[in-house]
C-alpha cells in the first residue's frame, strides 16, 4: 500500500477546517506543536492520528479525575485506572489511591485532554477528514 | 444354577448403568431449562432465559465459587480422533488463545457438563467441576478462533472442528464415534457452531471469508452422519435472488457463512438462519446488487431446507457485518394481539423485530448512535448503505468498526422486562480500498485502522418500538472500547436478575428494570462465554467462562 496515495483531499480546505469548524486551534498551532508534523508522521499515521491522537510518538496525556465522597470530601488526580467497580488515582499530593465503587457512589468526575476528539467522531465528514489529512502533510 | 439373589443383583447392576447413561431426553430441547441444559441456547428460543428463582434479587449478593474446572489441553490421556495421524501446526485466528479460550456455552444434561475449544471437548461433574474425559482432535489445520459448543441427541454429542469435521462422540467415553467432512480447509474453511439437533436433524454451519468461496447450512443423520439435505446461503443460476448477483459464478463465490446456531420454532417448523458477509468482502463494485442471502435473516424447513422467507439485515454489505447474530425468538402483545416474533441486534448497528411466520418487519432501529454508513430504510424495513461509505483510496471513517455494535455471543430477552438485552460497543475504523480494479478475493486489496471510539455499554431495547429503556455506559471504555464479544453473552432469570460480563474481567448482575448493579465477581480476565443457569440436587448454579477456566457459583449459606 502507497501511504501517500491517501492523501486526496484539499490542503486549503482543510487550513480552513483547521481554523474554523474543526476548532483544531483551540489546542493546536501550525507553528508550535504541529511544526513540521507532516515530517514526523506519514499520511496513514497522520490520518489516523487526527481521529484518535493517543497512541503518537507523545506520550498520552493522562486524564484529571475528581472523586467526592459520600460525606462531601473531594479527592482529585491523575487518573490511573477506572472500571465499573473502582478508581486509581496519583492524587494531586502525588499518592496512589484506589477508591471502590458502587452503581454511583462516590461520584467520579473525569476531564479528558482528547474529549475533542471524541466529540468530533460523531460530526467529521470523509471530506473534512481527507482535506485535513491534505493540509496536515504541507506542515513539513 | 443362579441364585436368585445374584440374579436380582445383576439386574440391580445393570439397571443402575443404564440409569448411569449420559441419555438427553429429546422433549426437553424445546422447554424452558431447569435441570438441564440441553442446547448451546439452552432450548430452543435464543432468549437465554432461565424460569428459575432461587438466586434473586434478595440472595444475589451472597453469590460465591462452588468449584472452578481449568481446561486440560493436554493430549496426554485424552481420547483422540482427528482426520490426520498427527496433529499439524494450526494457525490462531483474532481472539483465539493458545491453550483453549473457552467460548463454548456447556450443556449440562444428568448432572454432567459438556463443552468444547478448537480441538477439544470435555465432560465435568457438575457437581464438583471434576474432568470425567477429555476428548483431542488431531487437526489437519484450520482457524482456530474459538468453538463455540455442542451439540446432543440421545447419549451422542456433536463436536464441529477447526479443520471443516463435525464429529460424533459417545457422551458416556468420550469416544469417537464417527467423523464426517463439512468442508475443505484448504478452501479456507474452519467450523466453530455448536450442532443445533431438532429431532432427528443435525443442523450444522460453517466459517470462513479468506477466499470467494460457498456458504451452506446441511443437516446430517444423527445416527449415520450422512447427509439430509444442503441449503446454499446464496442462489444458483435460475433460482430466486440471482438477480441480486451480477452473475451466477459472483453468487456461487459470494460467500455468506453461516457460522452461527439456528433458532427453531416447533409450532411452525422453522429453523432461522443467520448468514455471514458477502465475498469479497469489502469491493462491492465486483458484486453489485443486494448479494442475498448474505447478511441475512432465513427461514428455512428443518426437514428439507427449503426457503420460507427472508430478511437482509445488511443488504450488500461492504463492511465485513455479518447478520450471524443470534435471532432471538419471542411472544409479546401487539395491539392487543399475541404475535409470534424475532428479534435481531445486528453487527451493523440495528435491531430489527420481524413477525416470525412471515418475515415481515415490524421495527428497524439503530441500537447505537454512531452507525454512519446508510442512507435510510427500504420499503421491507431493511438499510440502505451509503456507497460513499465503501472503502475508498482516501479512507472512510466507519462505525461500527470490525468487532460490530453486536457481535456473535447471544443477548437475553426477559420475558417478565419484556426487554432485550445486550453488549454493545461503538467503534471506529478509517477503510481504505487501495487496489481498486481488477479482480480481488476474500479482502484483498483493503486495509484499515482503528482509531478508538466513543464507549462500549450495555442496553436495554423495549422490543415494540425499538426504543432504548436504560444504557449502562461501562467506565474507562472511551478510546478503546472493547469488541463486544469479548465480554461474553448474557442470561436473565425469574429471580429478576440480569447477569452479564463487563470491561476489567468482571461477571455482573443487574436489575434489569434499571440497570442497576445488584452483585459482582472478577477474573482474571474478561468473560468469554455466555452465563448458564440450573438447579442441581436443590441448588441453583450461575456457571461462566472467562480464559481457560469455567468457574461456577452459588448462594453462600
Amino acid at each position: 500500500m502507497d501511504v501517500n496515495a491517501i492523501v486526496v483531499g484539499n490542503a486549503a480546505s482543510g487550513a480552513a477546517y483547521f481554523n474554523g469548524a474543526g476548532k483544531c486551534r483551540a489546542c493546536h498551532n501550525p507553528d508550535t506543536d504541529f511544526k513540521g508534523i507532516g515530517a514526523r508522521y506519514d499520511p496513514f499515521v497522520l490520518q489516523g492520528r487526527i481521529i484518535n491522537p493517543r497512541g503518537g510518538r507523545g506520550p498520552i496525556r493522562p486524564s484529571t479525575v475528581r472523586v467526592t465522597l459520600p460525606s462531601g470530601q473531594t479527592v482529585s488526580g491523575r487518573l490511573v485506572a477506572v472500571d465499573d467497580f473502582s478508581v486509581t488515582m496519583i492524587d494531586d499530593a502525588g499518592v496512589r489511591r484506589s477508591l471502590s465503587r458502587d452503581n454511583e457512589v462516590p461520584k467520579v468526575e473525569i476531564t479528558d485532554p482528547y474529549q475533542a476528539h471524541l466529540d468530533n467522531l460523531l460530526k467529521i465528514t470523509d471530506k473534512q477528514m481527507h482535506d485535513l489529512t491534505a493540509y496536515l502533510v504541507t506542515l513539513k | 444354577m443362579r441364585s436368585l439373589p445374584r440374579l436380582l443383583s445383576v439386574t440391580i447392576v445393570f439397571a443402575a448403568i443404564a440409569l448411569a447413561q449420559p441419555q438427553l431426553d429429546q422433549a426437553l430441547l424445546g422447554k424452558p431449562p431447569v435441570d438441564s441444559w440441553p442446547t448451546y441456547h439452552g432450548d430452543y428460543s435464543g432468549r437465554h432465559y432461565s424460569t428459575l428463582s432461587q438466586i434473586n434479587q434478595t440472595n444475589v449478593k451472597n453469590l460465591g465459587l462452588a468449584w472452578l474446572y481449568r481446561a486440560n489441553t493436554n493430549p496426554q490421556g485424552a481420547e483422540t480422533g482427528g482426520s490426520v495421524p498427527e496433529s499439524v501446526p494450526i494457525r490462531l485466528g483474532p481472539g483465539a488463545l493458545a491453550g483453549g479460550l473457552l467460548k463454548s456455552t456447556p450443556l449440562l444434561v444428568n448432572g454432567v457438563l459438556y463443552f468444547s475449544a478448537p480441538d477439544h471437548a470435555w465432560a465435568v461433574d457438575a457437581r464438583n467441576g471434576r474432568q470425567i474425559w477429555h476428548f483431542f482432535w488431531k487437526t489437519s489445520g484450520g482457524d482456530h478462533i474459538g468453538n463455540r459448543g455442542l451439540g446432543m441427541y440421545g447419549r451422542w454429542l456433536y463436536l464441529e472442528t477447526p479443520d471443516g469435521y463435525v464429529v460424533s462422540l459417545d457422551a458416556e467415553t468420550g469416544k469417537e464415534r464417527w467423523h464426517k467432512q463439512i468442508a475443505d480447509v484448504r478452501a479456507e474453511y474452519f467450523a466453530t457452531s455448536p450442532p443445533v439437533v431438532i429431532r432427528n436433524h443435525v443442523i450444522v454451519g460453517l466459517s470462513g471469508d479468506a477466499l470467494d468461496v460457498p456458504g451452506w447450512v446441511e443437516s446430517r443423520d444423527p445416527e449415520t452422519g450422512e447427509i439430509q439435505w444442503k441449503w446454499f446461503t446464496t442462489p444458483r443460476a435460475g433460482e430466486p435472488g440471482i438477480a441480486t448477483w451480477p452473475d451466477p459464478y459472483a453468487a456461487e463465490h459470494g460467500g455468506g457463512m453461516p457460522w452461527q446456531p439456528v433458532t427453531y420454532d416447533p409450532d411452525l417448523n422453522l429453523i432461522y438462519v443467520t448468514t455471514g458477509n458477502p465475498n469479497p468482502v469489502y469491493r462491492g463494485d465486483l458484486r453489485k446488487g443486494a448479494n442475498l442471502y448474505t447478511a441475512s435473516i432465513v427461514a428455512l424447513n428443518p426437514d428439507t431446507g427449503k426457503i420460507a422467507w427472508y430478511f437482509q439485515s445488511s443488504p450488500h454489505d461492504t463492511h465485513d457485518w455479518d447478520a450471524a447474530q443470534v435471532p432471538v425468538l419471542f411472544e409479546m402483545d401487539i395491539d392487543g394481539t399475541r404475535r409470534k416474533l424475532l428479534a435481531q441486534a445486528s453487527r451493523n448497528g440495528f435491531f430489527f423485530v420481524l413477525d416470525r411466520t412471515n418475515g415481515k418487519n415490524l421495527v428497524t432501529k439503530t441500537f447505537v448512535e454512531s452507525p454512519n454508513w446508510f442512507k435510510g430504510i427500504d420499503e421491507r424495513g431493511q438499510p440502505v448503505p451509503n456507497p460513499d461509505k465503501d472503502s475508498q483510496p482516501g479512507g472512510t471513517l466507519i462505525s461500527p468498526n470490525n468487532g460490530g455494535a453486536a457481535n456473535w455471543t447471544p443477548p437475553t430477552y426477559d420475558p417478565d422486562t419484556e426487554l432485550l438485552y445486550l453488549n454493545t460497543a461503538q467503534g471506529y475504523e478509517i477503510h481504505y480500498q487501495y487496489q481498486t480494479g481488477g479482480p480481488s478475493f476474500g479482502s484483498s486489496g483493503h486495509t484499515s485502522q482503528a482509531v478508538g471510539g466513543l464507549e462500549a455499554s450495555l442496553r436495554a431495547i423495549e422490543p415494540r418500538t425499538g426504543k432504548l429503556r436504560w444504557v449502562h455506559k461501562y467506565a474507562g471504555t472511551e478510546w478503546n472500547p472493547p469488541r463486544p464479544e469479548h465480554l461474553g453473552g448474557l442470561l436473565s432469570t425469574a429471580g429478576n436478575l440480569l447477569f452479564a460480563g463487563a470491561p476489567g474481567g468482571f461477571l455482573v448482575a443487574y436489575n434489569p428494570e434499571t440497570g442497576r448493579q445488584l452483585w459482582h465477581t472478577s477474573f482474571d480476565r474478561d468473560m468469554s462465554n455466555t452465563p448458564i443457569t440450573y438447579m442441581l440436587d436443590g441448588v441453583q448454579y450461575v456457571l461462566a467462562a472467562a480464559g481457560d477456566t469455567l468457574y461456577a457459583f452459588r448462594v453462600q449459606q
